[in-house]
């Protein structure tokens, strides 16, 4: 081992070491700008041209109070977007109350042994299975074997079940980041381990627990597969059953039986079309649908920025 | 504790009682060729029967489509082909009867690039040359295809094996149900088709009578000659009239026979399909009308209840009306 003074007798030149080192890391960022750069404007490319192309019924206000139709021109998503909202609301009120008492018992309470470590092991797979895979699931165990139908319920749970892996893993992540000084501090206070939880760790936790649920859901919107595995339909010309009417009982669940179509099975069917007008029409879908995901993004910035403040 | 109420309030939600709609509804389900046709009938059923009676209409392929409908979930399945007989097993297990109806015609055009100026017509032997399995690798010329063709690289594209289509196509031409050679190019997406062969002078593809209608200026129809008659070029006056062979095919519905007896707004729907001005209908989403003795024969079909198939199988060049007297078997 050389001392620093012995290595500049000896000769090493250091000054152009560190030149060499930092032209490396302009190197680096360049490669990294050019990169993201790519990245970008591929997707702003991609989404203005959806635009562009979806701009003449995206304009149209029919186009988001009209049902489909075979002319591509008075054709609407209405009944699309209503059921993608419903099926969203359905999959929120399952996955995420789920998912987040999984993470927490996982992380918080399971003893570490055997059986912990399958599961564990089985919800991280779980989270790589292809969406088809559930659609089939669902398709066996609810529409076939408990004969549920194809129902807004139906497809809120599988959509559930596919994104509960993301929510437990991202939950789970969320609380094993809160510093164990937290944890120690309250068990010190006399806390008992549901008040360190309820008090500390879940507030702390709270911005990557919601980032992950939002995740989750962002990824629900725009599946495919599995709903039209369960027999979604494509053409449907009225609404479900409103939740809330002037009559007793004021609240009705009649809704979660009621067949639907969502925005991205509604797209499949036009771009698939002959004509021409069919794929203006579907690329004007196709804004809607970014725009939802979007804004469900928007919505879990500000709630995680809430829950800093 | 808001969330908690909430999902106690989804769980008892669910197990209210299934089927309290008080308006009827017509479920149609299967092919996705047949769905244009089926959307556009909803439609205007719908509108007419506002309030009344709605009609839904998935998009679950003829394989599945059948599924469900001898499970009784559908009343109404769309097919491209006629029902297999293990289908039609389904059906008998589950004590569903159906009732066999053409709904439209639908050609398969055989297109190339408008720059292919050396094809004026095809016969089917030559088309079989082109697509029979021992073709693969051998065939990959058009000079292999008939004397005089120049010595151009020959590209094929066609509906994806999984389709009706491409069912229709292979027992039309090359004469064995879903037997063809494996190297050409296949979509289920009959667009990508369409672009597929519009951007290459060597193509040749093949996909419904509609696709071909609405990309007149990117893409050349051959004529087709059958059994050494005249080439026929496809239009929906030859698909309509049956002389554009052997790759004009019907479309059908099937409907559930206790649907149909026993749900009034079923039946209704049924009657509305055979109605002549709807016939416009069918030629809208680009599929060629029924003819009037086909209308008929199928008004007759449906209102004597005729339970079962009159195909053994998957035939060409068939006459709707012949079909629709036969003999049913189920």
């Amino acid at each position: 081992m050389k001392t620093l003074s012995e290595n500049i007798k000896s000769g090493i030149d250091y000054a152009s070491l560190s030149r060499k080192n930092r032209s490396r890391d302009i190197i680096f960022a360049s490669l990294g700008i050019i990169v993201l750069f790519i990245a970008i404007t591929t997707l702003v490319a991609l989404f203005l041209d959806l635009a562009v192309r979806g701009a003449p019924r995206l304009t149209d206000p029919d186009f988001y109070t009209s049902f489909p139709s075979r002319r591509p021109l008075d054709a609407g998503i209405l009944s699309a977007w209503v059921g993608t909202i419903m099926v969203m609301l359905v999959t929120a009120v399952i996955a995420v109350p789920l998912g987040i008492a999984a993470g927490l018992y996982l992380e918080e309470y399971a003893g570490k042994n055997w059986l912990t470590d399958v599961i564990e092991v089985n919800v991280s797979n779980l989270a790589g299975v292809p969406s088809i895979v559930y659609g089939l699931l669902a398709l066996g165990l609810f529409v076939q074997t408990f004969g549920m139908g194809e129902t807004v319920l139906v497809a809120g749970l599988v959509l559930s079940l596919l994104i509960l892996p993301i929510i437990i893993v991202s939950t789970r992540e969320a609380i094993r980041s809160i510093p164990n000084e937290l944890r120690e501090a309250a068990y010190g206070l006399g806390a008992n381990q549901w008040q360190t939880m309820a008090m500390y760790i879940i507030p702390a936790a709270k911005p990557g627990i919601i980032t992950g649920a939002i995740v989750g859901l962002s990824r629900a919107i725009g599946e495919t597969a599995p709903i039209i595995t369960i027999g979604a339909l494509s053409f449907i010309a009225f609404l479900p059953q409103s939740p809330v009417s002037g009559d007793f009982p004021f609240i009705s669940f009649e809704w979660l039986n009621s067949g639907f179509t969502v925005m991205p099975i509604q797209m499949f069917g036009w771009v698939s079309r002959p004509q021409a007008d069919f794929q203006i029409t579907a690329a004007a879908a196709g804004v809607v649908l970014i725009v939802m995901t979007l804004m469900m993004n928007a919505l879990a910035i500000y709630i995680r920025y809430r829950a800093r403040k | 504790m808001k969330k908690h109420l909430m999902f106690g309030a989804v769980l008892a939600g669910s197990f209210v009682a299934q089927n309290a709609v008080a308006v009827d509804t017509v479920q149609v389900d299967g092919s996705s060729t047949v769905f244009p046709v089926s959307e556009a009938m909803a439609e205007e059923f719908g509108n007419a029967n506002r309030g009344e009676i709605r009609v839904t209409v998935g998009l679950s392929g003829t394989g599945g489509g059948f599924k469900k409908f001898c499970r009784g979930e559908t009343d109404i399945t769309g097919a491209s082909r006629p029902i297999r007989p293990e289908e039609l097993e389904l059906c008998k297990e589950n004590g569903i009867e159906f009732i066999e109806l053409p709904v439209a015609m639908d050609a398969l055009s055989v297109v190339v690039s408008p720059q292919n100026d050396w094809v004026d017509h095809l016969t089917v032997e030559e088309l079989q040359k082109m697509w029979e399995p021992e073709a693969q690798g051998v065939i990959t010329n058009w000079n292999q295809v008939r004397e005089g063709f120049p010595d151009r690289p020959l590209n094929l594209f066609g509906a994806g094996t999984d389709s009706g289509t491409y069912d229709y196509f292979t027992t039309a031409i090359v004469g064995e149900e879903h037997s063809s050679r494996g190297d050409f190019t296949a979509s289920e997406d009959d667009n990508v088709l369409v672009m597929g062969v519009a951007n290459d002078h060597n193509a040749l593809g093949f996909f419904g009578l509609a696709y071909f209608l609405e990309n007149q200026d990117k893409l050349k129809a051959v004529p087709i000659s059958w059994k050494g008659g005249e080439p026929v070029e496809p239009t929906k006056e030859t698909a309509g009239d049956g002389e554009y062979q052997p790759l004009t095919r019907p479309l059908y519905y099937y409907a559930n026979k206790a649907s149909v007896e026993e749900k009034e707004h079923v039946e209704k729907f049924a009657e509305f399909l055979f109605q002549e001005e709807n016939g416009d209908l069918v030629s809208e989403v680009g599929y060629v009308p029924l003819g009037e003795r086909v209308r008929e024969a199928a008004l007759r079909v449906l209102a004597d209840r005729e339970v079962g198939t009159a195909y053994q199988g998957s035939e060409v060049g068939v006459d709707v009306v012949e079909t629709l007297e036969r003999e049913k078997h189920y």
